[in-house]
């Protein structure tokens, strides 16, 4: 076990490595850098002064001296400073990171709330109208774009209650916290909601017909007791795998989420950083997004072997 | 019984008039709360092109001298004093002198002399060791030999030849005072200004925070406490925040017409104003390769264009036809309808234009059997991707089959400078309404913002003898004249120019959207609130 883990790790910073490169070499690739984008507010494109800029930002330099810059920077905690706000990249990513965390969990929170209970229902209930109900949520939910739910929600919220939820980095009320970080969580955990218990009702209807439920019920356990002790606890696992993919997945949810409520967190940051070709931030960030999956995929490979006895990870 | 009625009527109406009055007394106190369109570069208004950054930013700092912010229509008759008490030109129009107002402090508590107005020019000339990063408007100053100090109070632009138009230019909302002991790089990020507010933070992407400057040296004034501007860059979300109370004023100009119908129905309350922004929308042609080297072909797409079309699709029918200089009334320098008119291409019968336009096809070897195919380059961004949609429409009634090529912000001033298009579609704000900006910088052989390399030196004999003119009547003429010639030549034909709304709520009191310019009208500083 001890073996595989180091395997792992191992295997992680090799994949991390890869991902540096290609985020670096990507962004080279694409057309126009900080300096043109500079210039384009301007209208127009002055040679001299543009090769001045750009040997300021040491974009003069090769390829490969300023990747080695860039990730010697990165090993030593030095991530560069923001071309655009000319502060150091670390002081504006980090206040940020938070925001979008704290609605990442809460819409995971929401998604696996939601959606494991009333998979558990639908998948119980199967053929009854709570049943096609629930289903039809859950398509509606796989078929809603965030954006338009975001859009729907603060529609609705200025006609109903003559207000919209506008960040505010410290909410006064418990209410202004709910609505800034709960409402918009919900219109982005929706979707992933509605794919958790789709997985959670099919993976429980295969365990529900396997032959242990039978004899449990043979044995006089009760209803709840088979369904949750039993047939859920097996049926988890592919539950949680689409939770941790969908963590990776929920940092593209977050972007129009956080664009629509207008929250200023890495997600949204990101995009505009894109925009700018503010490279310290770009690569930054994405290598951040890159740890979080890097990260939140092992650590469902170590909850299998937590949650089902049968695996066991061997050298 | 009757003299008792007179009085007491005469009593009630000085109440009501005192009460009014007490109405229209300007209250202290507020933050003011608007949404901003998009995250500026940085907080150097010299450095940047966009009114993004005038918004926010012009609170900041004065000007030598100001268009009165309480006039709509920017001119020589509306500029003010601001830095400098007064301003006197020599007896041979090429000296300007002005002298400055004493005990003006910076925000950071050092004092404001004459050495500033020198920095700030200096470094605008392109003369100074400090550099800015970007200084966009360097050829503002091209006839400036320099600027000398007497003393620290009285300061002297010694120019070349007389040009009355450089004290609009310095009225611009782009041409503040910056102070010498500040470095372009720290403007960028914390700017230092005498103005009536101080700059407190700019988060990028989220806000900006002004806080009322206490020691303003203009005494009783702002009126209000702060600024602050939420960085909304989703214009729903933001129009949203407006309609439901929670910002106090749109950001200017930036409501499109359809966008003001839903204003105007969920918040009948709120004051919203239309006025032309001096950005004309405009079409660069490559004539230095074909099929646009042929004049023929470049009239016949002139004569093409249905500009009331454009405007009745985008605009609802707000909207104005005009030449380069902004159209009457909001614009100074337009020329009349009759002459306008006389125009090939801006005839009102339609039909006949496009008809003589198929005649100069056919001549040049295109017809219905042989249409010319090209593409119209523009910037992925609303603004320029809908009319580009209509022109190629258009285009289709004289044979010109044309396909949309969408250009990335990044890579379209890169692409228009190799010449990389052969037609495109593009917006030019002006600043100032005054046909110095507005020639010099577009049409004028060398400029760098001249995308279409257009260069006529007979024209540019005029744009000379326009800009040393200094009886108005006579210079209008010329104005018109040029730009005349300049809409014959297919320069960079003009299809129309925009108007966009502006809405605050009610008791928002102070605010003047100008109608002839963009970019002036920020300084904040009479704005209150009534409640």
């Amino acid at each position: 076990m001890f073996a595989y883990i180091v395997r792992r790790l191992v295997l992680m910073l090799v994949t991390l490595f890869g991902i540096s490169v290609i985020i670096f070499v990507l962004l080279r690739i694409v057309p126009g850098n900080i300096v043109d984008i500079l210039f384009d507010a301007a209208g127009f494109v002055d040679p001299a002064d543009k090769a001045n800029l750009e040997r300021e930002l040491g974009l003069d330099q090769s390829i490969v001296v300023q990747y080695l810059h860039w990730i010697g920077g990165l090993l030593r905690g030095d991530l560069g400073y923001s071309y655009v706000s000319e502060k150091p990249a670390l002081d504006e990513i980090l206040p940020r990171i938070p925001i979008t965390a704290r609605l990442a969990g809460l819409a995971l929170l929401f998604s696996a709330s939601i959606g494991i209970p009333l998979g558990v229902i639908s998948a119980v209930k199967q053929g009854t109208r709570l049943d096609y109900a629930l289903r039809v949520v859950s398509l509606s939910g796989l078929s809603l774009p965030s954006f338009w739910l975001g859009l729907l929600i603060l529609m609705a919220s200025v006609s109903l209650f003559g207000s919209m939820p506008i960040f505010n980095p410290n909410p006064a009320t418990w209410t202004e916290a709910f609505a800034i970080y709960c409402v918009p969580a919900m219109a982005v955990g929706f979707r992933s909601a509605a794919l958790t218990m789709r997985i959670t009702r099919s993976s429980m209807l295969e365990i529900l017909r396997q032959d242990y439920i039978r004899t449990a019920r043979a044995k006089g356990a009760s209803e709840s007791a088979v369904n949750y002790h039993h047939a859920l606890k097996n049926a988890v696992l592919p539950v949680i795998t689409v939770i941790g993919i969908e963590a990776a997945f929920l940092i593209g949810g977050l972007i129009v989420t956080e664009t629509v409520f207008n929250i200023p967190g890495i997600a949204r940051f990101l995009v505009e950083a894109l925009r700018w070709r503010d490279y310290p931030i770009v690569q930054n960030l994405v290598m951040l997004i890159a740890v979080v999956v890097v990260v939140a995929n092992f650590t469902v490979d170590m909850l299998y072997a937590a949650l089902d006895p049968r695996i066991r990870y061997t050298d | 019984m009757r003299s008792m009625r007179v009085v007491a009527a005469a009593v009630l109406s000085v109440l009501a008039v005192s009460s009014v009055a007490l109405a229209a007394e300007p209250k202290q106190g507020g933050i003011l709360r608007v949404y901003h369109r998009d995250s500026p570069a940085s907080a150097s208004i010299h450095e940047e092109a966009t009114y993004s950054v005038n918004v926010p930013f012009m609170p900041v700092f004065n000007n030598l001298v100001m268009y009165k912010q309480d006039v709509a229509q920017n001119s020589m008759d509306s500029i003010v004093p601001d830095l400098a008490e007064s301003w006197a030109w020599s007896g041979d129009h090429k000296t300007l002198s002005f002298k400055l107002r004493q005990g003006v402090k910076w925000h950071d508590g050092k004092p404001f002399t004459s050495a500033d107005v020198k920095c700030t020019f200096d470094m605008l000339m392109g003369k100074s060791q400090q550099k800015f990063r970007k200084n966009p408007r360097k050829s503002w100053y091209n006839e400036v030999v320099d600027v000398t100090p007497n003393g620290d109070f009285e300061v002297a632009f010694n120019l070349k030849r007389p040009q009355p138009a450089l004290l609009a230019l310095l009225a611009s909302g782009y041409t503040p005072v910056y102070p010498c002991h500040v470095s372009p790089g720290d403007m960028r990020t914390k700017p230092i200004g005498t103005g009536p507010f101080k700059f407190v933070e700019f988060k990028a992407n989220e806000s900006i925070k002004l806080v009322r400057n206490p020691d303003y040296w203009k005494k009783g004034l702002p009126h209000l406490d702060g600024i602050e501007f939420t960085i909304i860059p989703n214009r729903s979300t933001a129009i949203l925040g407006f309609i439901s109370g929670q910002f106090d004023m749109t950001f200017p100009t930036e409501v499109s017409i359809p966008l003001l119908k839903d204003v105007k129905a969920q918040a009948p309350k709120a004051v919203c104003v239309v006025e032309p922004n001096n950005v004309s929308t405009n079409i660069i042609v490559n004539s230095s390769s074909p099929p646009f080297d042929n004049l023929d072909i470049r009239r016949a797409m002139a004569l093409a264009l249905d500009r009331k079309a454009f405007i009745s699709i985008l605009f609802e029918g707000q909207a104005d036809i005009g030449g380069t200089m902004l159209p009457a009334p909001g614009g100074l320098w337009a020329m009349p309808k009759e002459m306008l008119e006389s125009i090939p291409g801006y005839g009102p019968d339609i039909n006949a234009n496009r008809e003589q336009a198929r005649k100069l096809m056919q001549k040049a070897g295109y017809g219905p059997d042989k249409h010319l195919a090209v593409k119209v380059s523009t910037r992925n961004i609303p603004v320029y991707r809908d009319p580009a949609i209509i022109l190629i429409d258009q285009l289709k009634s004289i044979y010109i089959d044309a396909d949309l090529d969408v250009v990335e912000t990044a890579n379209w001033f890169s692409k228009v400078a190799r010449k990389d298009y052969a037609l495109g579609l593009n917006l030019t704000g002006n600043a100032v309404d005054d046909p110095d900006q507005s020639f010099y910088e577009n049409y004028s052989c060398g400029s760098e913002r001249n995308y279409t390399n257009y260069c006529n030196k007979d024209i540019e004999k005029l744009f000379d003898q326009q800009s040393v003119e200094t009886d108005v009547a006579k210079r209008k003429t010329l104005v018109w004249d040029i730009d005349k010639k300049l809409q014959e030549d297919v320069a960079r034909p003009i299809i129309f120019h925009s108007r966009t709304g502006t809405c605050w709520q009610p008791y928002v009191k102070g605010i003047t959207i100008m109608v002839n310019s963009s970019y002036n009208g920020y300084r904040y500083e009479d704005v209150w609130l009534d409640k």
